[in-house]
């Protein structure tokens, strides 16, 4: 029985039927990636600018860590259906906000933490050469904190792409769908076929990510590994 | 027609399924402490196989952090074909999680031991088996109970997503609750997620300053 899954999923998704058309695989990964963009993009808009003031000023770290532990503990599932049962409404609306909150933490930590990385020293050698706290900002201390910035936009880029199958659940599209009625209809092969499409997603934004990290990071600063 | 009132907060909810709750809570913390146990068990003896050796390290670390991407949702679709639908299949998904959170810790922690602390044993004739167990470990302690508690919490918000092969512990009354549009089951169900998080997060918490009670005496570990 475990066999015929496998060739199951292999058959459904060897069907040239299945990835064209309406409601096929490539549309479906085109909807889930633009939720995914579209919710971190919302998520960068209010986590960047807040991170980056907060590391800039030294201070905050503890709010910071009270949101990372605090979004840690809230189910984003439940978010999403708490979300789903206002007038925000079913489908990807409620998704793209759940999964935009959540990607708000690791942007934020990262940000904070990248620019509190930066050398005291660095920051008084750029005072002494006449910068303006903004100048100093923009031309050293974002550059010298990129590496961690990046990092921090990796993660949530992979989390969100992760995330957004969440939306199969609540009646909105991208991929999680076929998970979710394959499931609900008993077919397997399909139920397998979505995963696989899923996962091999992720991990293919996570080689991506790895890559942009790698452009972000300014080429002296490149011999410095940064994961988190 | 008078809209039906469908508060988030109603208390004469909680007293009328109170079976249903205290079930769904009792399948979400069991779910959650064998998952924590299984994976502990399993990270040990990897991050001890992984420390001082680079080679090692880097694959575990690399696999688990292949699986850690792997969405749930995702994973649970993969397993559910071989697994079944139901109780395995939640659990081995959660193990895989805390998996790759335990791992690192445990071998940053023991990365972390001072190494003069080592030496000093050395001198003292300990060999490796002893040194690991009354040395090292010991001293990387800290980071294993960090590591224990960020695991810990983030598996109790992971078992809701066990709802898909429907057994999802308080995920189930928050679907339940979705579908059948009863705002108060959601929000009870999300409020109880979250306090066993809290509870379970402070229990590690005291649990991890009995068994280091040197980090309270001035020095940092």
């Amino acid at each position: 029985m475990n066999d015929s899954v496998i060739e199951q999923a292999f058959r459904w998704l060897n069907d040239p039927l299945n990835w064209t058309g309406r409601n096929g695989i490539l549309e479906r990964t085109g909807e889930h990636l633009g939720m995914s963009a579209l919710a971190v993009l919302l998520a960068a808009a209010v986590a960047l600018p807040v991170g980056i003031w907060l590391g800039h000023r030294r201070k905050g770290t503890g709010v910071v860590v009270v949101v990372a532990n605090a979004s840690r503990a809230l189910p984003t599932f439940a978010l999403l259906l708490i979300f789903a049962s206002t007038t925000i409404g079913f489908g990807n609306r409620p998704t793209v906000l759940a999964v935009a909150i959540f990607a708000i933490p690791p942007i934020l930590t990262n940000a904070c933490a990248g620019l509190l990385g930066v050398d005291a020293d660095v920051r008084d050698a750029a005072r002494g050469m006449g910068m303006s706290g903004r100048r100093s900002l923009l031309l050293v201390e974002i550059p010298l904190a990129l590496p961690l910035i990046a990092a921090g936009m990796r993660t949530a880029v992979v989390q969100v792409i992760a995330t957004v199958t969440l939306a199969g659940l609540v009646g909105g599209g991208g991929l999680g769908p076929l998970i979710v009625t394959g499931l609900g209809t008993r077919r397997f092969g399909e139920v397998l076929a979505g995963g696989l499409l899923v996962a091999v997603l992720c991990l293919v934004a996570e080689v991506l990510m790895a890559g942009v990290q790698r452009l972000a990071t300014p080429a002296p600063m490149r011999s410095i590994v940064v994961r988190t | 027609m008078e809209p039906v009132a469908n508060p988030w907060f109603s208390w004469s909810y909680v007293e009328r399924n109170w079976g249903d709750i205290t079930t769904a809570v009792s399948q979400h913390t069991t779910l959650t402490i064998q998952a924590m146990v299984i994976a502990f068990a399993i990270a040990l003896p990897l991050a001890v196989l992984a420390h001082g050796r680079p080679r090692v390290a880097t694959a575990v670390l690399g696999a688990t952090g292949a699986l850690y991407t792997i969405p749930s949702l995702a994973l649970f679709a993969i397993l559910a074909p071989f697994t079944g639908i139901g109780r395995t299949t939640v659990l081995i998904g959660l193990v895989a999680y805390a998996l790759l959170i335990l791992v690192r810790n445990i071998v940053v922690g023991l990365e972390g031991v001072d190494p003069d602390v080592r030496d000093a044993a050395r001198g003292l004739g300990y060999g490796r088996a002893r040194m690991l167990l009354t040395v090292e470990l010991p001293n990387a302690l800290p980071a294993v109970i960090a590591g224990l508690r960020v695991a810990t919490v983030s598996t109790v918000a992971l078992v809701t997503i066990g709802v898909v092969v429907g057994f999802g512990g308080l995920g189930q009354l928050m679907f339940r609750g979705f579908n059948s549009s009863y705002r108060a089951e959601i929000l009870t169900a999300t409020v109880l997620t979250v306090a066993i998080a809290v509870v379970a997060d402070l229990l590690i918490l005291a649990l991890g300053r009995l068994m280091t009670p040197w980090t309270r005496t001035g020095r940092a570990a």
